[in-house]
């Protein structure tokens, strides 16, 4: 099967893209990073409900958002501003986690029609470094070991 | 002779660094970054007229700087907006000149004490790609020489404040 | 005689991603690796033994120790390090296409 959310990270580059096509007319899948509350639904999961603390979706404006736990412990936080954005064709702004040391990040994401119920979406994100890089590409996979770790401690400790 | 302006960037990559020691102490070099007044005097593109349209000097804040010939025809316009501000030490903003096929780049301002009457800015300039890059290397702007020019004029007008 | 092992498989266990997170910073023994691990030690040689025979792992002598470390030739098939992060994406993605399918605009 085909994946399709597809990562591209050429050795040694300090940058990334990530391609996806939507079964959405590319205004809907636009407006699925524009309207605050679409994107708290989609950016929220099982684990982690996300909030945007702010969100001045429009050039020169800027956005902060956090995730929380079931527990309402705050998993996760970023901010940035956006340089441009051009409806249903592109967004272009920065992005930075909090309390990671992963540097700000330039994203530009690009929108773009397949026909009238298709569309792409190609982001292009760029690091300070491809050492930085190369730790978020790894973030996921250590969290996914630190999870499992945790699951291991919890059967382990019901063992004793 | 050595020039002053060293701008150093890797083979293959798509990002340069420029770095610069000036005979200001920090605090003036940081000001000749935020203060419209003084920006427009020294990052004016020569034979034009510099114009701040917009200067938010702080954290998520924008800027849009615009440059007019000498018959007022607008020759450039230049926007971005700020992502970090913190004075005297930082400023991560992005750049773009309007109608110019170079992208949008991320700039990394590093500002550090020297000794109280030097400092050394350490800028960060990262493209969308190497390509780019290159093709801004190759702009006469862009040269370890023509930025030391504008770096020198920003020495002597910030002297005059010292 | 060499069992050369599917790549795959030797990063889908949890305990030999670990090694591998752990030697990509720095080359180090195998008692340093598994002094980082409650599992037995002779668990963790035979973790190492498969990354080896997979060759995402290589050993070198060091006077009388021998150092295992991340294979960098070999670094384009732990390219599979990035599937965790892609599938984030997929996952995220996957959400967006349900959220927007269900969505009427307001008129």
């Amino acid at each position: 099967m085909e994946q399709k959310t597809k990562v591209t990270a050429e050795d040694g580059k300090q940058d990334l893209m990530i391609t996806r096509e939507f079964d959405l007319p590319v205004e809907l899948l636009f407006k699925a990073h524009t309207d605050p509350e679409l994107i708290e639904q989609w950016m929220s999961n099982p684990y982690a409900t996300s909030k945007l603390l702010k969100f001045e979706g429009k050039k020169h404006g800027s956005y902060q958002q956090q995730s929380t736990d079931a527990n309402g412990k705050v998993v996760f936080s970023a901010s940035g501003v956006f340089h441009d954005i051009i409806p249903n064709k592109k967004i272009i702004r920065t992005f930075e986690m909090e309390n990671a040391p992963l540097g700000v990040q330039l994203e530009i994401l690009n929108f773009e029609k397949l026909d009238d119920h298709k569309s792409k979406l190609t982001t292009h994100t760029i690091y300070e470094s491809g050492v930085l890089r190369d730790q978020q590409l790894k973030m996921p996979f250590a969290q996914g070991l630190s999870m499992a770790h945790d699951r291991m401690q919890e059967i382990v400790s019901k063992l004793k | 002779m050595e020039l002053k302006t060293k701008v150093h960037a890797e083979d293959g990559k798509q990002d340069l660094t420029i770095t610069r020691e000036f005979d200001l102490p920090v605090e003036l070099l940081f000001r000749a970054h935020v203060d419209p007044e003084i920006i427009v005097q020294w990052k004016a593109i020569p034979n034009t007229t510099a114009k701040i349209l917009k200067f938010g000097g702080k954290k998520h804040g924008s800027y849009h700087m615009q440059s007019t010939d000498a018959q007022g025809k607008v020759v450039s316009n230049v926007h971005g907006v700020i992502h970090e501000f913190i004075p005297n030490q930082k400023i991560i903003r992005t750049f773009e000149v309007e109608n110019a096929p170079i992208g949008v780049q991320l700039e990394i301002y590093d500002f550090e004490a020297l000794t109280d009457n030097t400092s050394k800015l350490n800028l960060h300039v990262i493209y969308e790609s190497g390509a780019i890059r290159d093709q801004v290397l190759k702009m006469p702007g862009a040269s370890g020489y023509t930025m030391g020019m504008a770096h020198d004029r920003m020495q002597e007008i910030m002297n005059k404040l010292k | 005689m060499n069992l050369r092992r599917d790549v795959f498989q030797a990063i889908a266990d949890p305990t030999r991603r670990a090694i591998l997170l752990l030697v990509a910073s720095q080359a180090m023994t195998a008692g340093a690796i598994a002094s980082n691990f409650d599992t037995a030690r002779p668990t963790v040689s035979k973790h190492l033994q498969i990354l080896t025979e997979c060759e995402l792992l290589g050993q070198k002598q060091n006077g009388r120790e021998i150092y295992y470390h991340l294979n960098a030739k070999n670094m384009k098939e732990v390219a599979n390090f990035i599937e965790p992060f892609r599938k984030m994406w997929d996952d995220r993605y996957n959400k967006l296409e349900e959220v927007m399918k269900k969505y009427k605009p307001k008129k």
